[in-house]
């Protein structure tokens, strides 16, 4: 179960990006996240696995409190937390394998890691998942030589790779074509529900949040202002999200700003 | 009512400030005339200057390679400090360069790293090779350090910078995994940097090649010794033996190492 209570962060010294933040995620739902660019999406998703630094607050995975740890232990916590990118973030000189098994690197050791020796358990679970996911068959090949929706493919695979307690996936079809889209996100809720595996994704397309997730959490300028089923939400709670400035909902009350 | 239509439009100025772009220009007139006419040129000493060129000229011709073989140890010679130094200095520009990249470097480790690159890079490789040669003495030894404080200023600030314009996501990516800091270098860094690398090396080597025929003629042993020793004893046609194959082998080298490089980037 992942617990976040009261998160702020603030870059800087300017307006809080997210303003007293709670969200809990539980069991083995899949939840996406709306909201207008600039809401926050990202940052929270961030702060979850410590890329960002939240300002202040709780963040808590499965009774781990995530936002005091540091060195070895941070990167122990992160191994628990997959994470897809909008842009893959595959290492393109590399083989799709060695991709893959970058999600074990904080399992193994460096020198392993270096030599390419990975563990037969690793490189079986590896084909599994490839085969999964249907890219086994470029296990071999270089990373750049794959089409986006291959390349998100093994970005998805690198993350399972970590076996997490939970998925991050910031905007993981926002590269994508319509139908490329689609099937990642397909494949994300089915592979949630194969894994048992909580799934959190920052998404902009609402009709793909409504079709594959169980859950919508809408955010509007560092809060959360919607939380329920897809079905809830309506033409109303769609322009309340995407309404507001910034600068006006970050600074000053609610009440005031809208 | 509309306002009239604008056709007309120009470029603004370089300098917006009229009276300060003005300045500037007749403040650089000023200055070059004032060093034109305050630089001692001596008509006189270059017209004798002429006269003892040609006496130069003509005791080179014709080339003489009569003592082929001293040219070829030299050539060996130099070839040997290009190497070692090459591997040498590319080898130590490594770790100084993720030293110098401000966005894999903690701020004082990123200061020393540059520090180091700017104290190899402000003196010139003949002012270098003339400490080397005081300080281990007349010969190669002396080259081949003089060369590896050459190719850190080079490669470790080009490497650096490379660095410094990876894809940081494929870092976040092993950091969000929980990679520690090494498999990290070596599984997002270093694929992105390689042919750059490679690249560089190369282009050092070749590079090295050259200035190791310069500080030779300050005492750091190569081909560079031999040239200076040839003028030093007014053998003008052995010196133009050697810049031939100097300028020879240089365009070699060059035409290699043009090749490689386009072939890997």
């Amino acid at each position: 179960m992942l617990k976040i209570t009261d998160l702020v962060k603030r870059y800087g010294g300017g307006d809080p990006v997210l303003k007293n933040l709670d969200l809990t995620i539980e069991g083995e739902s899949v939840v996406s996240i709306i909201g207008s660019s600039g809401a926050g999406k990202s940052t929270l998703l961030r702060c979850i696995n410590r890329l960002v630094e939240p300002t202040s607050g709780s963040i808590n995975l499965n009774g781990t409190e995530l936002t005091s740890l540091r060195g070895k232990n941070l990167r122990a916590a992160r191994r628990k937390i997959g994470m897809v990118f909008q842009g893959f973030n595959l290492v393109d000189r590399l083989t799709v394998m060695e991709n893959v098994q970058s999600g074990r690197l904080g399992y193994i050791s460096t020198w392993a890691a270096v030599t390419r020796r990975y563990p037969k358990d690793d490189i079986r679970r590896a084909f599994e998942l490839m085969e999964r996911v249907g890219i086994a068959h470029y296990a071999n090949t270089r990373a750049d030589q794959l089409s986006g929706g291959e390349r998100q493919r093994v970005g998805v695979v690198r993350a399972l790779m970590q076996e997490p307690d939970i998925l991050l996936a910031d905007e993981p079809t926002a590269s994508l074509d319509p139908k490329t889209s689609e099937q990642i996100m397909g494949l994300l809720r089915d592979l949630a529900g194969e894994l048992k595996l909580p799934v959190l994704i920052n998404i902009h397309n609402v009709t793909e949040a409504k079709e594959y997730t169980d859950r919508i959490v809408g955010m509007r300028y560092g809060r959360i202002i919607f939380d329920d089923k897809p079905e809830m939400l309506d033409q109303a709670a769609m322009d309340e999200i995407y309404a507001g400035s910034p600068h006006a909902d970050r600074s000053d009350d609610m009440a005031v700003a809208s | 009512m509309s306002a009239a239509p604008r056709d007309t439009w120009s470029k603004p100025p370089f300098i917006a400030n009229t009276a300060l772009r003005w300045a500037v220009y007749l403040g650089a007139i000023a200055y070059f005339g004032w060093v034109g006419l305050t630089m001692p040129i001596d008509w006189n000493r270059v017209a004798e200057g002429i006269g003892r060129a040609g006496k130069i000229f003509g005791g080179a011709f014709p080339p003489s390679f009569d003592r082929s073989g001293l040219l070829i140890d030299g050539f060996l010679e130099s070839l040997k400090i290009a190497v070692l130094a090459t591997a040498g200095g590319v080898l130590l520009s490594i770790p100084i360069a993720f030293m110098s990249a401000s966005n894999v470097a903690p701020k004082p480790v990123y200061y020393l790293g540059r520090a180091i690159i700017i104290i190899a890079r402000s003196f010139h490789p003949v002012i270098v090779a003339i400490l080397f040669v005081k300080a281990v003495g007349f010969g190669p030894f002396a080259g081949v350090l003089t060369l590896i404080v050459y190719s850190i200023g080079f490669v470790a600030k080009m490497l650096a910078e490379r660095i410094e314009e990876i894809d940081f996501g494929q870092v976040e990516a092993m950091r969000a995994a929980g990679a520690p800091y090494l498999s990290t270098l070596v599984y997002a860094i270093f694929p992105q940097i390689m042919p750059r690398q490679i690249g560089l090396t190369i282009y050092q080597l070749d590079s090295n090649l050259r200035a190791s025929a310069v500080v030779g003629i300050v005492g750091a042993g190569g081909i560079g010794a031999t040239l200076a020793n040839a003028f030093g004893r007014y053998d003008y046609d052995f010196a133009l033996a050697i810049t031939i194959v100097i300028v020879g082998v240089i365009l070699v080298s060059e035409a290699v190492s043009g090749v490689i490089r386009k072939r890997i980037q």
